[in-house]
């Protein structure tokens, strides 16, 4: 599911980081293309 | 509004074949808005996704199956704690609808 694909991340800083999702799709086998933090303050 | 901009522009460049969004959203109605705007379009209609249908297969991080494609040790390390404090079969049961309908259309 995870392996080979391009991943857009749309972390959340009160949720899961976008860096941490990055690394445990990386670790998975796709590829990054975009990575975002969000917070609402 | 400047990460749907974004979005919207490396789709545009890479095409949707084998791009996947996953997002991290604690707050799963905050994350079902998200998968919403990525997906039929902005809600909203004020960003640049109003009314733009990207169609992409949409993921939480806190699915059992995106859980079960990483290794556990980085798993753990990333996503453990938030893991511990949301319902994530409540998570895995709205993305999976979400997906459906996205596949249905």
């Amino acid at each position: 599911m995870l392996k080979g694909k391009k991943a857009i991340i749309v972390g959340e800083r009160d949720g899961v980081p976008g860096p941490a999702i990055a690394r445990c799709i990386l670790a998975a086998g796709a590829e990054v293309l975009f990575i975002t933090t969000e917070c609402f303050v | 509004m400047e990460s749907q901009a974004q979005i919207k522009r490396l789709v545009d460049e890479h095409g949707k074949d084998d791009v996947i969004v996953v997002l991290g959203a604690s707050d799963i109605e905050g994350a079902e808005i998200a998968a919403e705007t990525l997906t039929v379009g902005d809600p909203s209609f004020a960003g640049p996704l109003a009314g733009v249908s990207l169609g992409l297969p949409i993921y939480h991080i806190l699915e059992p199956e995106v859980k079960a494609e990483v290794p556990a040790d980085v798993y753990d390390e990333s996503a453990g704690i938030v893991s511990m404090i949301v319902d994530t079969d409540e998570v895995s049961r709205k993305f999976k609808a979400i997906r459906e309908n996205v596949t249905s259309e």
